[in-house]
């Protein structure tokens, strides 16, 4: 099943392929399917293919013209990522900073803000970390504790970031922090964008159970970033916050299910060589993941429809995410039975290859982005209208 | 190809939804769970009448509305919610479709027409003994005399048999399998024997008493050739994909209510001081279910697309699809039901066993979730 976009995008698709063809050669084209949303493997290539699309144009794409975007609409970017997974492209490293931060400030930002930042973003001459969990606080972002006070015309930041995807690569952090002493839950915070460049900033890279520094921890002690860099107001950070979620949990769900798909093309090859269609346990598994595969693909077309139809997209665009998860890794643990004996071992230096890789990092797919167990109250309280789990006053 | 609804289709959608929430009540489904006939002949008749249900997706030139399977699933999926008793499923999506594939033009002028207002109750009569929903599960022979074609033997699980006017009976002759129309009221040809009967129907006791079974006996029946002789298999399997499609659609409308009523009791039963739906045990199965059906919607939804695109190459992998999913989808909803609501959910006089016995029964109608991951795996190349 594919998605008619119609004659209207018809150049503008072509436009797409064309210099994908043209464009995603040689070291590039040896680095199809690489990489994903937590997964920091060949890192320098795929930055220098993001500066490759950044000179084609193709980075925020959605983005105001004034600010070094295209100015299209949500359905080509839509075709954009739809060309683009099919391509095979290797996940686009600075995809935090395209898929959350920049529509952020679009939506929020000031205007210097956008004006300094957004071309910059798109460009890929600066790259941003997310500074929201903390130790104590990784899905119930409202208790953070990092906290900011002004001094003169800065905040002086002091506290502790935790899981910052890729964050020893960030030039700049945007941060959410208590600004009001004294204030409680999601109230009296804001979210600042803190260069990280200073003697106050110290991050340090966390090894992954797959072996990569994906993300990192930051430890802010007096650093400091000027008054001016908040985004949206003082004191209402978790409402911008929130906005960021909300684009998290939609938009990045699209590329990863053709990645799935990829992944689902190479377990069947797998399959077929080693004979394990003709295993009925297995047959079975398989069937089944190829079925979830094509159910995410399905549920991806129907929120993409209504949204292009400009309707609110339905239920399914929440239990997308749980759905999407589950399954991967199921899949991942049917790659590996399918592996079976050669997938105990790894290359030199615990290098893994593809599938081993996959495998390992969906385990954190379940985590990021609303652990599991989160996404079954939201799904429960905001979809179903369930009562709220009693929460401390 | 449409992947969302148009303003039109989710009108139809409120018009068959209320007229089901007023017509299709608890209370009428107990009742004619009890009752023989299994189904409203009045309403019936308004759906057929007022509504134009019957003849929604059947061609203008053969007296329909000549709307698609979109809107036909939509429908279906609407009788599911409700729980409608009645020959719905089994007269338009078995029988009538099984006539529109056949490409037997005579045949659509005849018959058609009166299935499209609801006038004729049609079904699939193919299953035997042996509840085969596959080619080879067809062993009851035809017999041609001079230019007249008889049928005797047994087709047994006929969805709604009891009742219906009109039976498209699949059947073998020198040439393969055939299909062909008797009507319930066909006498038996002359000379066709000694106790000769021509069309015997039987009312099955079945565990789901919402859609009904019936044994059909033929002895001698008069029966007319639809289509080719020995041509009929592609056309029966077309028939099978596009009903277990429909099927599926029925099921995410089960599985829907189902929910619903989880979730409404969940927000209103108090135990150690809390609605239930505040503990994570129970919310997070109500999530677990919700996810299931949006992933089984997708699956009928993404069905209902092969359909009214005509891909063919496509519709036997999204109808074995959409089956599975809906199937298990319904059943572990239905079961889930029950949980949430307790001991009361396990009593006769609670509801949610009708959803219960509805869904298992609809999991081995047209074929199990096994079955169907055959034929997936066959449409697949596996």
């Amino acid at each position: 099943m594919e998605l008619d976009f119609g004659s209207a995008v018809a150049d503008f698709r072509d436009e797409v392929r064309t210099w994908l063809d043209e464009h995603l050669v040689g070291e590039f084209a040896e680095h199809r399917g690489v990489g994903g949303p937590t997964d920091g493997e060949a890192w320098d290539i795929r930055l220098a293919w993001d500066r490759e699309l950044a000179s084609g144009g193709w980075l925020g794409i959605g983005w105001p013209k004034e600010y070094g975007g295209r100015g299209l609409g949500l359905l080509e970017e839509i075709v954009f990522e739809y060309e683009y997974a099919r391509s095979g492209a290797p996940y686009r490293a600075t995809g935090n900073a395209l898929d959350l931060l920049g529509p952020m400030l679009v939506a929020m930002g000031s205007e210097a803000q956008k004006q300094r930042f957004l071309p910059r973003i798109l460009a890929v001459e600066e790259l941003w970390g997310q500074g929201f969990s903390e130790p104590g606080a990784g899905s119930d972002l409202a208790s953070v504790r990092t906290r900011a006070e002004l001094d003169g015309d800065a905040w002086v930041i002091n506290g502790q970031k935790v899981w910052t995807t890729f964050g020893m690569h960030a030039h700049w952090l945007y941060v959410l922090a208590r600004t009001e002493p004294g204030s409680r839950r999601h109230k009296g915070l804001s979210m600042l964008l803190v260069p990280t460049d200073q003697p106050g900033v110290e991050i340090r890279p966390i090894r992954s159970l797959a072996g990569q520094d994906e993300f990192a921890e930051v430890f802010f002690t007096d650093a400091r970033t000027s008054v001016d860099l908040v985004v949206g107001e003082v004191g209402q950070g978790w409402r911008t916050a929130m906005g960021t979620l909300g684009i998290e949990r939609g938009s990045t769900l699209l590329p990863l299910q053709l990645t799935f798909e990829r992944e689902m093309d190479a377990l069947l090859r797998q399959a077929r060589e080693q004979g394990a269609l003709t295993d009925p346990m297995l047959r079975r598994r398989i069937l089944d993941a190829w079925m979830s595969v094509r159910i995410m693909r399905t549920t991806n077309l129907r929120t993409v429809a209504e949204l292009l139809g400009g309707r609110t997209p339905g239920a399914q665009a929440t239990t997308a995410k749980l759905y999407a998860s589950t399954n991967h890794q199921r899949m991942g643990h049917l790659a590996m039975e399918i592996a079976g004996a050669a997938g105990q071992l790894v290359q030199d230096g615990y290098g893994l290859d593809t599938r081993q890789r996959s495998f390992l990092i969906s385990l954190a797919e379940t985590i990021y982005g609303g652990a599991s167990e989160i996404q079954r109250n939201i799904i429960g309280e905001q979809v179903l209208g369930l009562p709220k789990d009693p929460r401390p006053a | 190809m449409e992947l969302t609804f148009t303003d039109e289709q989710e009108e139809l959608r409120k018009t068959v939804r209320a007229f089901f929430a007023r017509h299709a009540t608890e209370a009428d489904v107990r009742r004619l769970a009890a009752d023989d006939l299994g189904h409203d002949p009045a309403v019936w008749r308004r759906m057929g009448e007022e509504l134009g249900l019957q003849g929604l997706a059947v061609p203008e030139e053969y007296g329909g509305a000549g709307f698609g399977y979109v809107e036909l699933g939509i429908v279906c999926e609407e009788a599911g919610r409700a729980l409608l008793c009645g020959p719905y499923f089994a007269s338009v999506a078995l029988g009538a479709e099984a006539l529109i594939r056949a490409g037997d033009d005579q045949a659509a002028r005849d018959l058609l027409p009166g299935i499209s207002v609801g006038t004729t109750i049609a079904t699939l009569a193919l299953t035997e003994d042996e509840g085969r929903w596959d080619e080879a599960g067809v062993r009851m022979a035809a017999t041609l005399s001079g230019d007249t074609w008889t049928l005797t033997g047994t087709k047994t699980y006929v969805p709604d048999g009891h009742i219906a006017d009109l039976l498209l009976v699949a059947a073998r002759t020198d040439t393969g399998i055939s299909l062909f129309a008797v009507e319930a009221e066909a006498e038996a040809e002359a000379g066709a024997g000694a106790g000769a009967g021509g069309v015997t129907r039987t009312l099955l006791p079945a565990l789901d008493q919402t859609r009904r079974q019936a044994r059909v006996d033929f002895d001698g029946a008069r029966a007319r050739l639809i289509g080719r002789e020995g041509a009929a298999w592609p056309v029966i399997e077309g028939t099978l994909a596009t009903a277990a499609i429909l099927l599926a659609a029925e099921q995410v409308g089960g599985a829907s209510a189902a929910l619903d009523a989880a979730v409404e009791y969940a927000k209103v039963r108090v135990q150690y001081g809390r609605a239930i739906g505040s503990f994570q045990g129970v919310k997070h199965r109500c999530a677990d279910m919700l996810t299931a059906i949006e992933s089984a919607r997708s699956a009928a939804y993404g069905g209902l697309w092969a359909l009214a695109s005509g891909n063919a190459a496509e519709l036997g992998v999204a109808a074995a699809l959409a089956k599975v999913s809906c199937s298990e989808t319904f059943t572990e909803v239905a079961g889930g039901n029950i949980q949430v609501h307790g001991a009361i959910g396990f009593t006769w006089e609670h509801p949610a066993h009708l959803y219960f016995k509805r869904a298992k029964s609809s999991e081995v109608l047209l074929g199990t979730p096994a079955y169907h991951r055959e034929l997936l795996a066959a449409g697949l190349g596996f």
